[in-house]
């Protein structure tokens, strides 16, 4: 390679960044931002910029650029296209070479691509939509501690999503109080409940006293219903020191499964605490307590897919999707399109589902898609078809709001959940048939009858603020 | 709130797992989901254990899964005859799925009266 002159200044960054004539490479790391530049500033230039200050460039050239290849290093814009029914807005695609990230560290790659760029002054809004990651790089990631195969196998449940629920109220009852409510959900039929997210080791429930009562409640609904039964423990906490002993503890109570909340925690916390998981045979629960603050505007933030891809590389045995007909944002193609890349071994680009990039996800094992937030047995017909067997339905108010209270609560869930997989199973229409579905079964369940009485109103139509652009 | 009389009394039972919440199936219900099963490619399988010993992962298997098996009579009859070998142990059907290295279906098809 001849040397090159010095030549000090600010350059144009689409003279080293657009090349709309590259050709990915099988192990370039892959990116579809969607960009809204301010007015007046070529999509080239803005493409350009975004390619360079979320790889190598800065905005001056200097002395030192000259001690190495950056042809090698750079990132590339490559790719450029129309945003349909959106005039101001367009996406850009751009590669970026492996060697720029650390084996195995998600945080690295999202420092890169969603670091200084997002207040980049060109920019009024910018969105990273996907990340195509490469299998060389997958295979640097530990991903879940367990996965679905592992799970199903250890607790011993087959042919049907899940049941959860999360206790209630999510603050304020004192440690034994909470234990009868876990207890009171599992002998009626659920096979996990949860720790609210916001439940972590407040002055009214220390941690210690929590995970001790939890573990008398489930090891006595075991006892007494025969199935196996498990409650996520949360252990997020200040520090990861304090984590890995909250975790340590649930462990010597012979729990399978804790909790972590992956984004106000951290990749960083998320990526250690899902290796101790894996080397601890302990299942582990994500929710994402901060997504919608990053992912729910349509212009500028990170897609939940990018940040659910993430989370199935740091490592997470199951990971909150939204429900889709609760009362919580999530349209549904969307959310089939980041539910595949939780489950599946490749998912093949389709912009019907916000899916930009073809996703080859190797020998990674899969995470369940959890579905929580506002939902009830009247939901349950619309779930199953949804979400399909490798998932878990958590309803909270939907189970410990029942007049009869939290085991009648799951009871009813139980029946209903049982109900619709039996009549799917059989050739039935779920969603067509559902009140047919729901009231047969509630005829040898008085818990169920009563619980279709109280939810029959309840209904959350609100349109959806991030829609996918079709 | 004042104590309500109507309020009912949810009683635990054993359970079991997958459809252990609805009333026992009728043959023609287990010959639905047995139809399922082999639609979708599984191989059925059968395993019996006694109530005693049924939180084992292991139940003790009936002779070998029926690979390549679609008959429903052939399968329905297999049921019969491992209950009828062991009138007092829980009876459960299987799916073996071999892409996904898992059941996708498992369920007591009959429950054995010694506690």
């Amino acid at each position: 390679m001849a040397s090159k002159a010095y030549d000090a200044g600010v350059k144009e960054y689409r003279d080293m960044y657009w090349t709309p004539e590259y050709v990915p490479l099988d192990t370039d790391l892959l990116a579809c931002f969607k960009c809204t530049g301010q007015p007046g500033v070529p999509r080239e230039e803005v493409a350009a910029a975004v390619a360079a200050e979320s790889s190598t460039g800065t905005w001056s050239t200097v002395w030192s650029e000259l001690l190495t290849d950056l042809e090698f290093y750079k990132g590339r814009a490559y790719r450029i296209e129309d945003v349909p029914g959106d005039e101001e807005s367009f996406y850009a695609f751009i590669a970026y070479p492996i060697d720029l990230f650390e084996e195995g560290s998600i945080v690295n790659v999202l420092t890169s691509l969603v670091g200084n760029v997002f207040g980049f002054k060109a920019l009024r809004h910018l969105r990273l939509e996907d990340i195509r990651f490469p299998i060389a790089y997958i295979k640097t990631c530990g991903g879940p501690p367990a996965g679905i195969q592992v799970e199903r196998d250890r607790l011993n449940k087959y042919g049907r999503p899940l049941l959860g629920a999360t206790i209630k109220p999510k603050l304020g009852l004192s440690a034994k109080n909470y234990g009868r409510a876990v207890y009171e959900c599992l002998r009626g039929g659920l096979d996990l409940t949860k720790d609210d997210e916001n439940v972590n080791s407040q002055p009214f429930m220390r941690w210690r006293d929590r995970f001790e009562f939890v573990a008398e409640a489930i090891q006595k609904a075991e006892q007494e219903t025969g199935e196996r039964k498990g409650h996520y423990l949360n252990v997020t906490a200040a520090t990861p020191e304090e984590m890995y002993k909250r975790a340590e503890f649930a462990k010597a109570l012979g729990q399978p499964i804790i909790m972590h909340d992956f984004l106000t925690g951290g990749f960083t916390a998320n990526t250690g605490l899902a290796n101790w998981c894996r080397d601890n045979g302990m299942l582990l629960h994500i929710h994402r307590a901060m997504h919608a603050v990053i992912d729910r505007h349509p212009k500028h933030g990170i897609h939940f897919r990018v940040l659910a891809k993430c989370l199935r590389l740091s490592g997470g045995d199951h990971l909150h999707t939204g429900t889709v007909v609760g009362k919580l944002e999530g349209d549904r193609n969307s959310t089939l399109g980041y539910v595949d890349q939780l489950r599946e071994s490749f998912v093949p680009e389709d912009r019907s589902r916000g899916v930009f990039f073809d996703q080859d996800w190797g020998s990674l094992p899969g995470v369940f898609a959890v579905a929580s937030g506002g939902i009830h047995v009247w939901h349950m017909p619309a779930l199953v078809t949804i979400f399909g067997d490798d998932s878990v339905l958590q309803f909270g108010g939907g189970t410990q709001g029942h007049p009869w209270g939290n085991a009648a609560g799951a009871a009813a869930n139980r029946v209903a959940l049982e109900a619709c997989v039996k009549a799917r199973n059989e050739g039935r229409h779920l969603e067509r048939e559902a009140r047919d579905i729901l009231m047969t079964a509630a005829q040898s369940s008085p818990e169920l009858a009563i619980a279709l009485e109280t939810w029959k109103e309840i209904k959350f139509e609100f349109d959806t603020v991030d829609k996918l652009d079709l | 709130m004042a104590h309500k009389a109507e309020v009912g009394d949810f009683q635990t039972a054993q359970t079991l797992e997958t459809f252990g919440f609805l009333p026992k199936f009728t043959p023609d219900e287990v010959v639905g989901q047995v139809e399922y099963l082999i639609r979708q490619g599984w191989t059925p399988a059968i395993e019996h254990e006694h109530p005693s010993q049924c939180a084992n992962h292991y139940w003790t298997m009936w002779k070998l899964p029926m690979f390549g098996e679609r008959d429903l009579n052939t399968i329905m009859s297999e049921i019969e005859a491992c209950r009828r070998a062991y009138p007092d142990h829980h009876v459960r059907l299987l799916g073996y799925d071999a892409y996904t290295q898992s059941q996708g279906l498992c369920f007591v098809v009959h429950e054995g009266h010694a506690r």
